[in-house]
């Protein structure tokens, strides 16, 4: 196991290097440093006198070598636009995110386990056809395209929503939350609404599958022999069976969740990662997209890195494919 | 002639057949190309042609409401084209796109996935290795990130040049694992039948046995999950174009007609987001569905990821 953790880790470590490596490339390519620290307004002579200050004349390698080096102490560069380090930028804006992926998620909880164990367990009825006809529907629906059309229903329309923003938020601890004010949830309705419409379908099929699997098996069909109570096989039974594989996927499928927060924000003009992001793009703040590759990369490789270790914990056989 | 006689009495066609589903979506799939191939013939106005537009046509409601005119059926996006032709085109954009980068993907991944699993050992853990390293970060992404370094390398005018190629070429890169790893799980299950050693017996290199023993065994799988990908890969066009990261406004897909419409929906002019958006739906539905009847009819045994 041990053998395990520290090859895994050595993995990450690879992943991290291969990241900032292209971080570093872009940043070198494209992105002008004395621009970010000084502005437009200095002469050339000055701008070469700061470019060496900065190191900026040095071979690429020990350029890279430095990049790495302030990476690790969490300084990734100064974005020009905010005129702040750019780590400060991200961390501003995480907050959003993080509240809308949060709320998305237990919307998608409260709505599909319910559907999914009755489409599974009366796959027969009107209701479950109806609701399995619709998803296959809702997969091919692009989630701008809902949020789009719920923004003109609900907010050009009817006008009993707002459509972009985030409202009001208070500051609990350094943390912007708008999950505590009216205003801020009345905000957060629309962009979670669309997200989880993206997610509905899959999780519906996937619970569901995996129930009517589970009611498959030998002790369900014990159960029923035993003359157990329907509701009693059904939720403590096949329900608590199903649950594992279908949490596990959850925990992968979240960071999905967190690409496409890219697009809902991008609607909503939700003050969050993704649209700080798409903003940077446009006006070239180059440091701030490094940044953001960089924190994203981190993100994934080590979620990517504990959730191997865990499964590793739980399933020997992961741990003895690859080492041969 | 007897290869389409064979292709007549085959359990394939013969369950094609009694498939309402799997027809209408083939025959709304085939329709949908076929028109956009010949929009240059059958549209109406030519998006491409800036003579023809007039900026005083902009923002002009479909033809049956107040205010349409009959020159513009589903009437007219922010600059005066007409949307009909213009979604027309734009389907045409979006099909290539999908098309390619399906294509890219597909021979990306075959190559790396049918050298992995045949020569096994050390090449396959470290072409796995990639790929799954790959497949633990989100396809769009990778995309999304790709797309704006490219945008801030080139500059908008060049970048709105290259967006075609660049488009292919990223959305190929982002999903080549899942080829991979298809094609390796049925090459590691072909590579030990009796044919692939009666090949080797015969002293034929390496290559042939990969490239024409082994691969076209493993084409089944393969050819179920390309629909699915096309539809995939038409769905990240859009995004990315939708999100400013795609095809320019002069030469729009579907993904950069709903984004132009986006700007418009407040003041009401809700036909440029919506027209654009029924059609990618119903594109992307009719792929999916007969996707999935044929997965149903080869049945091949998927790599579950």
């Amino acid at each position: 196991m041990f053998a395990f953790i520290v090859r895994r880790s050595i993995q990450a470590v690879m992943v991290m290097l291969v990241i900032s490596f292209i971080g570093f490339s872009v940043k070198h390519n494209l992105g002008d440093p004395v621009r970010d620290l000084v502005g437009e307004r200095v002469t050339p002579a000055e701008r070469a006198e700061i470019r060496d200050k900065l190191g900026l004349n040095d071979p690429f390698i020990v350029q890279y070598l430095r990049f790495v080096k302030n990476a690790m102490r969490g300084d990734l560069g100064i974005s020009f636009f905010y005129n702040k380090p750019t780590m400060l930028v991200i961390l501003k804006h995480a907050p959003a995110t993080i509240e809308l992926i949060f709320s998305t998620s237990i919307l998608i909880i409260l709505i599909t386990l319910p559907i999914g164990i009755y489409t599974a367990i009366k796959p027969k009825t009107w209701f479950a056809k109806f609701t399995m006809g619709i998803s296959t529907i809702g997969v091919s629906v692009p989630v701008f395209l809902t949020a789009i059309i719920l923004i003109y229903i609900f907010a050009v329309e009817l006008q009993w929503l707002p459509a972009f923003g985030r409202g009001k938020t208070v500051n609990i601890w350094g943390w912007e939350s708008g999950l505590l004010t009216l205003d801020g949830l009345k905000h957060l309705i629309l962009p979670s609404i669309s997200l989880t419409s993206l997610f509905i379908p899959l999780y519906i099929r996937l619970i569901r599958s995996e129930m009517m699997e589970v009611l498959e098996t030998e002790y369900i069909k014990f159960a029923w022999a035993k003359g157990l109570k329907k509701s009693r096989v059904w939720m403590l039974h096949a329900f608590k069976n199903t649950l594992l594989p279908v949490v596990t996927i959850f925990g992968v499928e979240i960071g999905i969740l967190f690409a496409f927060t890219i697009l809902t924000e991008t609607v909503f003009q939700w003050p969050g990662m993704g649209f700080m992001f798409l903003e940077s793009v446009e006006r070239a703040d180059t440091a701030l997209l490094v940044t953001y590759l960089v924190v994203v990369g981190v993100m994934f490789v080590v979620i990517n890195t504990v959730v191997d270790i865990i499964y590793g914990l739980i399933n020997p056989m992961v741990r003895i494919t690859g080492t041969k | 002639m007897n290869n389409w006689i064979r292709f007549k009495n085959s359990y394939f066609f013969y369950s094609f057949k009694h498939d309402f589903v799997a027809i209408t979506s083939f025959i709304i799939f085939f329709f949908l190309v076929s028109v956009s191939f010949l929009a240059p013939v059958i549209s109406p106005h030519n998006p491409y042609d800036t003579t023809t537009i007039d900026i005083m046509d902009s923002e002009l409601p479909p033809a049956w409401m107040d205010g349409g005119e009959d020159r513009f059926v589903l009437g007219t996006d922010n600059m005066g084209r007409d949307l009909f032709s213009t979604m027309l085109y734009g389907l045409r954009t979006s099909v290539v796109i999908g098309v390619g980068a399906v294509l890219f993907q597909a021979i990306l991944g075959i190559i790396v996935g049918l050298t992995a699993g045949y020569l096994g050992g050390k090449v396959d853990a470290f072409l796995m290795r990639i790929a799954d390293i790959q497949f633990s970060i989100p396809y769009l992404i990778v995309a999304i990130i790709a797309m704006a370094v490219f945008q801030i390398a080139f500059g908008l005018d060049r970048f709105e040049q290259l967006a075609l190629p660049l488009l292919v070429v990223i959305i190929g890169i982002s999903e080549w694992p899942k080829y991979a790893r298809t094609v390796r799980a049925s090459v590691l299950g072909e590579k030990n039948k009796e044919y692939v050693e009666a090949a080797r017996v015969i002293g034929l290199n390496r290559k042939i046995i990969m490239f024409r023993h082994v691969l076209p065994n493993t084409m089944t799988p393969i050819l179920v999950i390309s629909t699915i990908q096309v539809a995939h890969a038409v769905m990240s066009e859009a995004a990315l174009s939708f999100l400013g990261l795609g095809m320019p406004i002069t030469k729009p897909s579907l993904g950069s007609l709903i984004n132009i419409g986006f700007d418009y929906i407040f003041s009401g002019s809700w036909w440029i987001t919506i027209f654009p958006g029924l059609l990618l739906i119903l594109f992307t539905l009719v792929i999916i569905l007969f996707g999935d009847w044929l997965r149903d009819v080869l049945n091949p045994k998927l790599y579950k990821g």
